[in-house]
């Protein structure tokens, strides 16, 4: 059977496509004049139209079967494997039909011929997958772009039929973002639900205990993981809590210089550099905390003759910090700056200095929107992930010592699913536990911190 | 009495402003601090210990009929001993088995290799040859030979040992060993030696996540932001788009890992590692980015340039299309080049759909395995050995170096196309 991969078969449907395009732009003209008059649209719509017709149908059918194909194939072949020998249990038949299908495209060599004979019987039925593939999205396109220029006639309107086809297609890419969050919460609540069977929910809410290693063969002795996410919590908003008193004041005061004081010419060279810090990625910082920053104040604390852990809170979160000081700067600067400038003259035509102005009229004035740039930025520091990864400590000890190791939410879900794990695990699944926490903690504080700026932003409209 | 007062009030603002001030200083130090800090450490990683070996090499034990170097004979040849030998022609005195196996680890493990890779290169007809090649000291070695390895711990302690410090040192008098261009650092993948270690792999692995990136995100995030912008009726499913987009805008990176794991690894079976995936998740991380600042955009263009086209009897999608798109083109850029450059830093949903592998090929297609960059940083900086530090920083050097040039082209194209109407 001739090999069809995916990257031909989208560009012989494009062809398809693109040959309709101007058969019916050449089409609609005979078609004019056999009825004797003008198109009602521009021969290049009806063009459009049979393009988009061809196209996007067929496309849709292509993604459906090249993500779906495969799968309904893997699925078949599980069945088969597990036929063939009813005793093996899940993980090890999927472990079979992973070097069936590594060996079917010579990513591994093999003598065992029980498998040989399974891969070559893969790779038929894949081959067959892929001809039929193209075969199906090049008829379609075929077909549809027929019927549609066949049908089109000079007396109606094709752009009205584009345009609406086009608003449709507009329409859908917007709703894309809905379709992410609800993605984003059924994915986590299925996989988290899953976990809640394992492990009782309000133990996991509650629990003051956080180890999760378990058996990883069932006849291993092991202790039972727990899963109680309380010391993570307190972890994450330990450090949390370290990068604010770091990021607030050096974020806010620098934000008010700006905004009050600053000659444009200093704004004009400190914002953009600012904007540097922020355009920084994490995994630098994370480089940072852990290599310069953690070292650092292990140093200073050995001279004080304090114990400080290699693994701080106090140097994650001080980098932490650091990184969410342009974040507060930026946001602050727009919400003072957004303050109308009669409240300020009033204040100083009444004799106040600019100090007190600043103190008593325009911060009051821009504190909704102060809480709200304070709030995004503290579910940014509860979401970040690489520098607690890289620089906060793995185990989960109930503690408010910034001095000791804390892990955070994000640590724990990447040390769970980073590393060979198997989908099914208690532990891959408690990741999924922790990140609908977080999704759904960093979502109410991002709903608040957006309602109160609003709120602000209507204030002085 | 007024006097005083007034002064005390005058203090208090200059009080103000020395926090402000202060606080801005801090800022810049600390930026500057961390650029210093990591470009300490990494510009050494801009060269590399070389020795030099000349090797007689027949290359009739290799040739096929056609007199071409036949791969297989030669992955079967024991080119490390060759390497080996003509190291202990340096040193003659060593002899005792324990002695040697130190004097080997003073080169790279993977010199044999590479000398085949050279004598592959250089295609030589069958027949007898003697090469004068540069190969690559041992991390450790190179690593002293740069200061990074202190010697005044005890030697025990220590990854090199007085013995092999000689050797280094006499090589380095001799001229046979010296501090060469790191030209492996930028034409090799990931290895497990430090020396034969690269970013090549990463960075044709992050160009591949990238090129996914745009093409998924932008195309969606055009469409998106003039649908909003012009043919969505307000009304409850606008305003709910709104606020979906607003809030993925703030969502953690790392739960779109945890997606794109659950979605597109789990549900739809699309490949582990694959810069294909990483690319979606990014662009569904980027998406709201680019529409936001799509929407700026548009909204900043004139409502009569759209009345006027409108008024000529343009239909609402010619006016959008033909009219508006092609003026807020350059905004639209500048937002896809910032979210871009956000997507290129981005590391923690690469870990979430197994974007962290070590892999020693670089990646060629969308679906084969692949890291990124900053994933790259990442690993690097986890292993133990000295020597991936620097190469670490150096890495993450040209990363932000990168990313700087990239915003900094976004400023110069604002200012560029920026208009008053």
């Amino acid at each position: 059977m001739p090999n069809l991969p995916m990257s031909l078969v989208f560009f012989m449907l494009i062809g398809t496509s693109l040959f309709f395009y101007f058969y019916s732009k050449n089409n609609i003209l005979k078609k004019a004049a056999f009825v004797g008059q003008r198109s009602k649209a521009l021969p290049s719509h009806y063009g459009q139209q049979s393009f988009l017709w061809a196209f996007i149908p067929s496309t849709i059918i292509l993604l459906f079967l090249t993500v779906g194909g495969p799968n309904y194939i893997d699925q078949l072949f599980y069945d088969k494997i597990q036929e063939s020998n009813p005793k093996l249990n899940q993980s090890f038949v999927s472990l079979i039909l992973a070097k069936v299908i590594n060996v079917s495209n010579g990513k591994i060599a093999t003598d065992d011929e029980k498998i040989l004979t399974l891969a070559s019987d893969y790779k038929a039925a894949i081959d067959q997958l892929y001809f039929y593939r193209g075969l199906v999205v090049i008829l379609c396109a075929a077909l549809v772009g027929m019927f549609v220029s066949s049908l089109q006639s000079p007396r109606a309107n094709a752009r009205e039929n584009v345009e609406k086809f086009i608003i449709n297609i507009f329409f859908v890419s917007a709703v894309i973002a809905i379709f992410t969050t609800v993605a984003i919460i059924l994915s986590l609540l299925f996989e988290a639900l899953r976990f809640f069977s394992l492990y009782n929910f309000f133990d996991f809410l509650f629990g003051l205990h956080w180890a999760p290693n378990v058996a990883i063969r069932s006849d291993q002795v092991a202790a039972a993981g727990s899963f109680g996410m309380i010391p993570v919590l307190v972890g994450t908003l330990l450090i949390s809590f370290i990068a604010m008193c770091v990021a607030i004041p050096i974020g806010l005061f620098s934000a008010i210089y700006l905004a009050e004081f600053a000659s444009p010419r200093t704004r004009d060279f400190v914002k953009p550099t600012l904007e540097i810090l922020a355009g920084i990625p994490t995994v630098v910082y994370g480089y940072f905390a852990a290599l310069t920053a953690a070292p650092f104040f292990r140093e200073i604390g050995f001279s004080l003759g304090l114990d400080v852990s290699s693994e701080s809170a106090l140097a994650a979160g001080a980098v932490m910090g650091i990184m969410i000081i342009p974040f507060i700067s930026s946001l602050s600067d727009d919400v003072i700056r957004a303050v109308p400038q009669s409240l300020r003259d009033g204040s100083m035509g009444l004799g106040a200095t600019k100090a007190e102005t600043i103190y008593n009229v325009v911060l009051p004035a821009a504190i909704p929107g102060l809480v709200g740039a304070v709030l995004l930025a503290v579910s940014r520091a509860i979401g970040e992930t690489m520098i607690v990864v890289m620089a906060a400590g793995l185990s989960a000890s109930l503690t408010v010592n910034p001095l000791d190791s804390v892990t955070t939410v994000t640590v724990q879900i990447v040390s769970l699913l980073t590393g060979d794990t198997e989908f099914d695990d208690i532990k891959t699944l408690s990741a999924f536990g922790l990140g609908l926490a977080l999704f759904f903690f960093t979502l109410l504080l991002n709903i608040f911190a957006l309602s109160i700026s609003r709120r602000l932003a209507e204030r002085y409209d | 009495m007024i006097r005083k007062n007034i002064r005390s009030r005058r203090a208090r603002e200059t009080r103000l402003k020395i926090y402000g001030i202060s606080s801005i200083c801090f800022a810049l130090i600390m930026l500057a601090t961390l650029l210093i800090s990591i470009g300490l450490n990494g510009y050494s990683a801009l060269q590399q210990a070389y020795f030099k070996v000349d090797i007689s090499v027949n290359t009739e034990k290799f040739v096929d009929e056609r007199d071409f170097l036949n791969n297989k004979k030669m992955n079967l040849f024991n080119w490390d001993g060759l390497v080996q030998s003509a190291l202990r022609e340096f040193f003659p005195e060593v002899k005792e088995r324990d002695e040697k196996k130190e004097l080997f680890a003073i080169i790279s493990a993977n010199a044999g290799y590479d000398l085949k890779e050279i004598v592959k290169k250089k295609a030589l007809g069958s027949g007898s040859h003697t090469l004068s090649v540069w190969l690559h000291l041992s991390d450790d070695a190179d690593q002293y030979l740069k200061g990074r390895l202190s010697i005044d711990i005890p030697e025990e302690d220590r990854r090199i040992n007085n013995k092999q410090i000689a050797w280094v040192n006499s090589l380095v008098e001799r001229d046979i060993a010296k501090l060469k261009f790191n030209k492996a650092f930028f034409t090799s993948a990931d290895s497990r030696e430090p020396e034969s270690a690269g970013i090549l792999g990463s960075v044709v692995g992050s160009a591949l996540t990238l090129f996914v990136t745009v093409m998924f995100a932008l195309p969606l995030a055009i469409m998106a932001s003039i649908y909003l912008e012009y043919f969505a009726k307000p009304g409850r499913i606008t305003d709910f788009i709104e606020v979906n987009i607003n809030n993925l805008a703030a969502v953690p990176s790392i739960v779109f890992g945890l997606l794109g794991l659950s979605v597109f690894l789990s549900t739809f079976g699309l490949p582990r590692s694959a810069p294909l995936v990483g690319g979606l998740v990014l662009g569904l991380m980027t998406l709201p980015t680019i529409i936001i600042a799509s929407r700026a955009s548009i909204r900043s263009i004139p409502p009569s340039i759209r009345e006027a086209a409108l008024g000529l009897g343009a239909s609402k999608m010619q006016a959008a299309m033909h009219h508006v798109l092609p003026l807020a083109a350059p905004g639209i850029l500048t937002g896809t080049i910032i979210g871009m450059a956000q997507a290129l830093g981005e590391t923690a949903p690469l870990l979430m759909i197994g974007m962290v592998a070590f892999i020693i090929d670089i990646p060629t297609t969308f679906t084969s395995s692949a890291t990124a960059m900053p994933v790259q940083i990442y690993m690097w900086s986890d292993s133990a050995e000295r020597a991936f530090y620097e190469r670490s920083s150096l890495a993450i050097l040209f990363l932000v170096a990168f990313l700087i040039s990239m915003n900094l082209l976004a400023v110069i194209l604002r200012k560029k196309f920026e208009k008053k109407w």
